[in-house]
This record gives structure tokens, C-alpha cells and sequence, in this order.
């Protein structure tokens, strides 16, 4: 029964996090609307514009080669198995133990290092600066990233996800500094990764500021719909990553019934909306950077991330 | 016969090979002879190591009566010398058997096939060597043999300059592992490596010791600020020989230093690791970032064979932490991990320096700018580079990602040592790894869209052709061997492992016992990595969800000219370049710690002359160590030149003075 339960869990997160990752842009785009007094699509618009994409068909540059074609959905297949490996709403996934959480960030470099390609497959100028800038912006942020995951391991004596998210659930945690710095530091890593202001705008189109969007131009049709649930799952990811482990309040546990989670998916509705609302807040408040000025912005998560790891051995009685 | 005995055998055999391919040099397939010969012999040599890791076989020893004359030439095959036998089994097999093919476009075949098989013999006795004579006069040999390889475009004026500067490394390590078996030796001259085992010495010795096997081996093996030899001399070489040298003689190398430090020497006090963990660690971000910024392909690989050899040298470091405050668990993690990076780097190296060779073969180009677009005419190997691209960017599910996440494993391991100092230390030095690996990553996505992907950047690349078979073989076996290390690491962890129990007498849980090749270093509360699973995830969901948009959505597709913003059939010279690509990262990271520069010539208004942008990237080692250096060494030599041009009364009166000198000192001494 118990293992039942777990390849059920393990599966509708699979389901949910790909269900949810519209849905959570639809938020972000309807709050932002909303601030600047703009009506704004409706919350549902993300799953028509991916739905209407993978109707049309492709439009394929004439010298797109093989590896073209197959990354959005390597791109996509590694953010989804990444993303159903960070828990949700209950922590004992079935196969949390496949991959730890320096696995789940390798999984996201898997699928960058993918997109990166393609931006350069078609042999545009565009696609060039997209992919050169990102794995700029990537190879501060992954470090920042993976000092975090310094952090966290250190403090959880873990680096398995579910056990970290259970460990900061219980009450031998307490406050820490350096926790205060591993969450802002991931919390800049998550925006510089989700190419979200201030590092990049996910709604621009302009040429000489957009880092994500000159990666992708050259894709359509349903290759981009791909792209784009991929992009949508990863911010899901971060969200859900910064939420089980920063803020644990709610999620299930290994041995919770039904209701416990019930009330996990409730919980976890409610973290997703804040999330949204909160990144649109900030979105809406900042200005987008020029791009050199980005790896200030992102050496600052890096230090932070430094920082919070050494003084974790200063402080370790606090 | 004994393991030993038929392994100095097959030494002996490759050792002959080069003069029988000078006796046969008119036959015409003396090439095809020479490689096969070296490629079935080496094959050999991996089925020794692997029947040693096994545990048969080992323990052998041979008493030759060459070199020194009380002690003879004294061989020993034990697990660690068993577990390299492998490497340089497999890689040099793999490399003759490119080379059947890739030979052929060798203008003067016998430069080559007079010193190969010799180099491989030369690398097998160093590994088999158990005493400090064999030793060196081994490790010499593998020094003067691939010297020669690196001549082998001797036309080359930079050809020449690398040779010249590789032999003065050589050189100069080959002096401090003297050294270093001197102090090992102590007074009494024991110079067996069971003598030098079973000596004692202070921990000031041991430490020299180490000092003295940091600058030897390190410098072989391309540990900063000793590399500089290693991006000329690597690429210089025939690739097939690049790829033996970047692949299996740094390994070699490492060899000789976990042999001395590690074995001979015992466990040292913990204030020696810190040297070890911060050179690989700077090593590891130093050579990345010129790796980034090289626009030669092959040099760019030796570059990143720098970083490489910084992690692995970085996780010696921590095995010795670990090991010197008794922490056998974490050493043997440590020390897995750096063995697992040694065999995943000659795997991928290897296959990315034949890579680098068949496109050399198919454009004769080496410039990334000039190339672009061969994964239009060369698919296969664009598709085996794509692996080996993958595998050495430490990405999951392929091989370099499982040792790297070893790695950092065993960076967090740091909290239980009781020194505060390697406490703070080894999470920075972590950070540092992980940039290092991010960076990776940026170098060879550059490396691979820029030389692979794209439109052509010049003729030669629209023309290229597919390699022959024999080297998309060899390239193919080195491939599949990236991806099956990669999925199956619980395998590899457990034939290292009796390598592990032999130095540190401490090993890894056997990983064949948990379920779904699942890695399990510690506990399973504590981490686990499931290779297979995540391949098998990534392929599931990757087949279904192309599998269910191409059934229930849409199939359709039309190909068009590029999108490119609307700006039509722009020249291909439009596309991001090399320099280009590495701009944002140069302006970042390399003003600071390359001292890159840009200049701008900018012509005034009205005049039609171009805009010229030149970029200024060096390696800071030669400007801030060997400028200097050679400059002292010339004026040293302006000075002590007037000696020359004495009368013989001067030099008389001078070698007078000097007796008197040495009996003064020698008076006071006694």
C-alpha cells in the first residue's frame, strides 16, 4: 500500500508540475498587468498560446541540422525529470534518491548546454549573442548556485532534496545567517537562470537586450511550445526549490495519509500564487540591467553564497 | 609467467616495434602494421590491468640486471599500477587503432612510427617501476620519446618553439623528481621502492618531498604555473598523439605523483594538503578560462586538459586532508573520485583530440573561426564529439558528471575535520571546482557551435568529407565508453575500488549491491546518484512527449531561410566568432585575472579605412613568472660571459681560490 502511495505521489507530481508551470506564468503576467493598470490576458492564456503553438507546424531553417530539432525536447525532457525530483507538496518521492539536489542543478546545466547549441545550429548572428550571454550569465550563477547547495548540505548533513526539506521542517534548524544568505543568493540565481528582470525580459523582443528570446528565434511551432513549457517548468523548479526548502510550512511527509496531502497541494497552490506575486512585484519595481552590468548582480549571489557557507563553520553553535 | 613478466614483455615488444617499422620502412603497409601491432599490444596491456583490479596476477615482482648495480632494475605489479595499466591500455589501444586511418594523412609517417610504439612501452615501464632508477630512466625515456612526436612537423617554426619548450620542462622536472628520490633515499641510499616504503622520515622531509613531486610530476602532468609546455607541445603533435598525450601521459604523470606521495611516502600531517587543494582548484579556473579564450581548437582542448588535471589534482589534495586526519571513509571518497576523473578524462580527452584530428584531416583547419557547419558533412563525428562535449561539461547522465559529483561529495565531507583552516578552505576551493565546471561548460559549447554547428566559415569546412571508418571506430568505442561510465559508475567505482583499499586501506561500500546502479557513497540518507535512471527518465520523457506532439498535435514541417530578425542570406561571417563568443566572459573574468586587453583603432569620419579590433589574451604565467625568469637567466649569462675571455694565469689563480674557499669551508663544517 505504502508503495502504492508513492509511485501515486511520485506520478501526479510528475503531472502536476507540468499541469501547474502555465498556470504559474499566467499568474505572473496577470499581476503584472495588473499593477501597471493594463487588463492583461487571462490566467489561462499560456496553456493556449503552448496549445495553439503545437498545433502549427514547424517552420525549420534550411541549414537547422539534426540537434535542432531533437533539443526542445532534450531540453525539455531534463527540466521535467529535474523538476519532478524537487518535492512539491510531500517530500517522500518515490525516486527522490535518483538524483540529489547537485544532480538536479547538473540536469538544468544539461539542458542549457542543449539550448546554447541550438542557438548557434542555425548560424544567425542573434542566436550567437543569446547563447554566448547565457552561458556568460550561467557560468556565475551555476557556481552561486551550487554554494548554495553547499549551504544547504552542510546544515542538513544531506544533499538528497527530500531529506534537506525534511530536515528544515523540524525544529533543531532555527535561524540561521547563513540560511538568510543562501536564500537571497538563490533567490538572484533563480532570477538570473528564469532570464526574468532584472537580468534578462521574458517579454521583450527587442534584439540587443534579450538573452533567452535570441536563443530561441529562430524556433517554432511546436519545438517552441516545447521550449517555452520548459522555460515555464523551470521557474516552477526554482519556485518549488526555494519553497520546500526555505519555506517547509505545510508540505507532506513520507508517512502524512491522504489528507496530509490534500493539504499539502492546498499549501503548495498557495506558495506557488505568493511566489508569482511577489516576482511580479519585483518585476514591475526594477529596471531591466545592462548585461554587463549582470555579473555584479550575480557575483553579488555568488559572494553571498561564499559567505554563508564559511560562516556556517564560524557560527555553527549560533 | 607472471602478470609483471608478460607486461615488460609487451614493454619490450612496443620498445622494438619502432626499429622494426625503420627496417620495413619500405613496405607499404608498414603504418597499418605498426598501429595494429601497438593497438593489439596495448589491448594486452588493458586485459593485465583489468585481470589486476580483479585481484589476479598482482603482487609479482621481477628483478632485471640493468641499471643501478646492487639493486638491478627491480618491476612490481600491484592494484595501482594494475589500474593505470588500464588507462594506458585503453587509451593507447584506442589511439593506435585511430591511427590505422588517421596515419595515412601523415606527409612523413616514419617521424611518427618510429617513436610511437616506444612512447607507449616508455609510459607502461614507468608504471611498472619499482625502484628509483628504472623509474626515472622510464619517465625520461617517455619524455625524449614524446619530444620527438612533438617534432614531428618540424617545418613548423611553433612547432620547433613548443619541442624547445617542452624539453626544458621536461628537463627540469625530471631534476626535481631526482631530487625528490634523493631526499626519499635519505642518507643510506635505498633506492628500491620497498626500501624507501619501509624508511622513516620527519615530516619537513616529506613535506620537500611533496614540494619536490608537485614541480616533477606536476609539471608533466600540467599543474599551473607549470603548464605553460602543455599548450604549445599538446597540440603541436599529430592528434593522435595529442590525444595519447593529453589522455594518457598526464596521467602518467599522476601516476607518479599518487606513487610518491601517496605509497612511498605514508600519510603526511594535514598542513600539506592545502597546497595540493588550492593549485589544482587555481589550475582547474585558469586553464578553463584560456580554454575559453584560445581560438586554435586544439589548444583549446589542451587548455581544458589543464582544468581537468587541476580537479583531479584538487581531489588528491582532499584525499590527503581527509587522510591526515584519519578520516578513511572521506580520503577513499576523495581518492575515488580523482581516480574516476583520471579514467573519464582519457576517455573524453581522447575523443575530443580525434575529433580535433578529423577535422583537421577533413579541412586542415585548426582555427575555430575558419571552421562551422561539419555536423552537416561530418555527422558521425560531430555526433561522437557532441558526447564527448557532454561528458567533459560534467553534464548528466554521461561520466564526467559522476566523478565530479564524487567530488563534491567529498567537499562535504569538510565539516568533520577538526583544522578550522582546511574547514573554510575546502568549501572555497569547492566553489571554485564548480566554477570551473560551469565554465566548462561555456567552453565547450563555444568550442562545439562554433566549430560543429553554424554555416561554414571558410571553403575548406564547406568541403569537408567524413573520416574514414577506422577512426569513427576508435572514436565510437571512446564514446560509448563516455556513456557507459556515465549510466553504469557503480561499475567503475568498484574495480577502482581495490586501488582505493591498497593506498589508504579503506574503500567505498560496493555499489553493485544497491538497486537501479545507484551510487551510494556514504549512506543513502546522505546522497545517492542514480545514473541509469536519469538516462532512462530523460529518454522516456523525451520519446513520449516528441512522441505525443507528433500524434496528437501537429507533424508538419516546412523549411524556410532563417528567421534572423528578418535581415536575409547574411554573409556567414556574420555569425558569432570564436573571439566573439568569448567576449562577455573575457570582459568578466579575463581583464581581471588575464589581464585580457581590447584596442579599438577607430578611423575618423570620412575616412573609409576599417575599424580594427585587436584582443590581447595571454597566459599571465609567462608574463609574471617565465619573463622574468629568462630574463635573470640572460643577464646571469651577459655577466658570467667576461669569464670566458680570461688569461690561463686568471684561471689558474681562480681554481686556486676556490680550493682554498672549499678547505676554509670544509674546515669550519667538520
Amino acid at each position: 500500500m505504502g508503495v502504492i502511495l508513492a509511485f501515486v505521489v511520485q506520478g501526479a507530481q510528475m503531472l502536476l508540475v507540468v499541469a501547474l508551470a502555465p498556470l504559474l506564468v499566467g499568474v505572473v503576467r496577470k499581476m503584472k498587468s495588473r499593477l501597471t493598470r493594463r487588463q492583461g490576458a487571462p490566467l489561462i492564456q499560456p496553456y493556449r498560446d503552448i496549445l495553439r503553438l503545437m498545433r502549427k507546424e514547424v517552420v525549420l531553417a534550411e541549414n537547422a541540422s539534426w540537434l535542432f530539432r531533437v533539443v526542445p525536447y532534450m531540453v525539455f525532457a531534463a527540466t521535467w525529470v529535474a523538476a519532478a525530483l524537487v518535492p512539491t507538496f510531500a517530500t517522500g518521492l518515490q525516486f527522490s534518491w535518483t538524483a540529489d539536489l547537485i544532480a538536479i542543478v547538473a540536469l538544468l546545466g544539461s539542458a542549457r548546454f542543449f539550448l546554447a547549441l541550438a542557438g548557434m545550429d542555425v548560424g544567425t548572428s542573434f542566436g550567437g549573442i543569446g547563447s554566448s550571454r547565457e552561458m556568460m550569465i550561467a557560468s556565475m550563477a551555476e557556481p552561486a548556485m551550487m554554494l548554495t547547495v553547499f549551504t544547504l548540505a552542510l546544515i542538513a548533513g544531506s544533499t538528497q532534496l527530500s531529506t534537506v526539506a525534511e530536515y528544515m521542517t523540524s525544529p533543531e534548524v532555527g535561524l540561521r545567517v547563513s540560511l538568510g544568505m543562501a536564500l537571497v543568493a538563490l533567490v538572484i540565481v533563480a532570477l538570473a537562470e528564469n532570464a526574468r528582470i532584472p537580468v534578462d525580459n521574458p517579454a521583450t523582443h527587442l534584439e540587443l537586450t534579450m538573452v533567452h528570446e535570441a536563443m530561441v528565434l529562430e524556433y517554432s511551432g511546436r519545438h517552441l511550445a516545447m521550449i517555452e513549457l520548459a522555460a515555464a517548468l523551470k521557474l516552477l523548479l526554482y519556485i518549488s526549490l526555494i519553497g520546500c526548502v526555505f519555506f517547509p510550512w505545510g508540505i507532506a511527509g513520507s508517512d502524512d495519509g491522504v489528507a496530509g496531502y490534500a493539504l499539502g497541494v492546498l499549501v503548495y497552490l498557495g506558495k506557488l500564487v505568493v511566489a508569482g506575486v511577489m516576482l511580479a512585484l519585483f518585476e514591475t519595481f526594477i529596471a531591466k540591467m545592462r548585461v554587463f552590468r549582470v555579473p555584479d548582480f550575480v557575483g553579488v549571489a555568488l559572494m553571498l553564497a561564499l559567505l554563508g557557507t564559511l560562516l556556517l563553520f564560524v557560527s555553527r553553535s549560533l | 609467467m607472471s602478470a609483471t613478466d608478460l607486461s615488460l614483455l609487451i614493454f619490450a615488444a612496443l620498445l622494438a616495434l619502432g626499429p622494426v617499422a625503420i627496417a620495413a620502412q619500405r613496405w607499404a603497409h608498414v603504418s597499418t602494421f605498426v598501429y595494429g601491432a601497438a593497438s593489439g599490444l596495448c589491448g594486452l596491456l588493458a586485459l593485465i590491468g583489468l585481470a589486476g583490479l580483479a585481484g589476479h596476477g598482482i603482487g609479482a615482482g621481477r628483478v632485471l640486471p640493468l641499471g643501478l648495480p646492487w639493486i638491478g632494475a627491480q618491476f612490481h605489479l600491484d592494484a595501482l599500477a594494475a589500474f593505470f595499466l588500464v588507462i594506458l591500455g585503453v587509451g593507447g589501444g584506442i589511439s593506435s587503432l585511430y591511427a590505422i586511418g588517421y596515419g595515412r594523412h601523415e606527409p612523413a609517417p616514419m617521424r611518427v612510427l618510429a617513436f610511437y610504439p616506444a612512447f607507449l612501452g616508455a609510459m607502461g615501464l614507468v608504471l611498472l617501476a619499482a625502484d628509483a632508477f628504472s623509474f626515472l630512466l622510464s619517465w625520461e625515456v617517455m619524455s625524449l620519446m614524446s619530444w620527438a612526436l612533438v617534432l614531428t612537423h618540424h617545418q613548423e617554426a611553433d612547432t620547433r618553439r613548443a619541442a624547445y619548450v617542452y624539453l626544458v620542462m621536461a628537463g627540469f622536472g625530471t631534476f626535481a623528481l631526482l631530487l625528490a628520490f634523493g631526499v626519499l633515499a635519505g642518507p643510506e641510499g635505498g633506492y628500491g621502492f620497498d626500501a624507501i616504503r619501509a624508511a622513516t622520515r620527519s615530516p619537513q622531509a616529506a613535506a620537500v618531498v611533496l614540494g619536490l613531486m608537485l614541480i616533477g610530476a606536476g609539471s608533466k602532468a600540467g599543474l599551473a604555473p607549470l603548464h605553460v609546455w602543455l599548450p604549445l607541445a599538446h597540440p603541436a603533435a599529430p592528434s593522435h598523439v595529442s590525444a595519447l598525450m593529453s589522455g594518457v601521459m598526464t596521467k602518467v604523470a599522476l601516476y607518479g605523483f599518487i606513487r610518491v606521495v601517496f605509497d612511498l611516502l605514508g600519510p603526511l600531517a594535514w598542513w600539506a594538503s592545502p597546497a595540493v587543494i588550492v593549485l589544482g582548484a587555481l589550475t582547474a579556473v585558469m586553464g578553463i578560462l584560456l580554454a575559453i579564450m584560445e581560438r586554435d581548437l586544439k589548444r583549446a582542448l589542451a587548455y581544458s586538459t589543464i582544468e581537468n588535471i587541476g580537479v583531479i589534482f584538487a581531489a588528491l589534495g582532499l584525499a590527503m586532508a581527509f587522510r591526515a586526519n584519519g578520516m578513511t571513509a572521506a580520503a577513499a571518497l576523495a581518492f575515488t573520485a580523482a581516480l574516476f576523473h583520471i579514467f573519464n578524462h582519457m576517455a573524453f580527452k581522447s575523443l575530443l583530440f580525434m575529433g580535433a584530428g578529423a577535422v583537421l584531416a577533413a579541412t586542415g583547419l585548426r582555427d575555430l573561426d575558419r571552421l562551422g557547419g561539419l555536423v552537416h558533412r561530418m555527422p558521425v563525428t560531430s555526433f561522437l564529439v557532441l558526447v564527448g562535449a557532454l561528458a567533459i561539461s560534467a553534464l548528466p547522465p554521461l561520466n564526467g558528471f559522476a566523478s565530479e559529483w564524487l567530488l563534491f561529495q567529498a567537499v562535504l565531507m569538510s565539516p568533520a575535520i577538526p583544522e578550522v583552516g582546511l574547514q573554510l578552505m575546502i568549501p572555497a576551493a569547492g566553489g571554485l571546482l564548480a566554477l570551473a565546471a560551469a565554465l566548462a561548460a561555456a567552453a565547450f559549447v563555444r568550442i562545439y557551435g562554433i566549430g560543429f554547428l553554424g554555416r561554414p566559415r571558410s571553403d575548406a569546412a564547406q568541403k569537408a568529407v567524413e573520416v574514414d571508418r577506422m577512426s569513427l571506430l576508435a572514436m565510437g568505442v571512446l564514446a560509448a565508453l563516455c556513456v557507459l561510465a556515465g549510466i553504469f559508475p557503480g561499475v567503475v567505482i568498484d574495480a577502482i575500488s581495490p586501488v582505493v583499499d591498497a593506498v589508504l586501506a579503506g574503500r567505498l561500500p560496493k555499489q553493485a549491491d544497491a538497486d537501479w546502479f545507484t551510487i551510494v557513497p556514504i549512506a543513502e540518507a546522505r546522497s545517492s546518484y542514480s545514473g541509469f535512471l536519469v538516462m532512462a527518465f530523460i529518454a522516456i520523457s523525451a520519446s513520449g512527449a516528441a512522441w505525443a506532439v507528433h500524434r496528437f498535435a501537429s507533424r508538419e514541417l516546412r523549411r524556410a531561410p532563417a528567421w534572423d530578425c528578418g535581415f536575409p542570406d547574411a554573409d556567414p561571417n556574420t555569425q558569432y566568432s570564436a573571439s566573439g563568443f568569448a567576449q562577455p566572459l573575457r570582459r568578466v573574468l579575463g581583464s581581471n585575472l588575464l589581464a585580457a586587453r581590447e584596442t579599438v583603432v577607430m578611423p575618423p569620419p570620412g575616412d573609409h579605412a576599417p575599424a580594427i579590433l585587436t584582443v590581447h589574451v595571454a597566459d599571465p604565467a609567462w608574463a609574471s613568472i617565465y619573463a622574468p625568469l629568462t630574463k635573470a637567466v640572460v643577464s646571469l649569462a651577459t655577466v658570467m660571459n667576461r669569464l670566458q675571455f680570461l688569461t690561463i694565469r686568471r684561471y689558474l689563480s681562480m681554481v686556486f681560490l676556490l680550493l682554498i674557499v672549499l678547505l676554509l669551508g670544509l674546515m669550519l663544517w667538520v
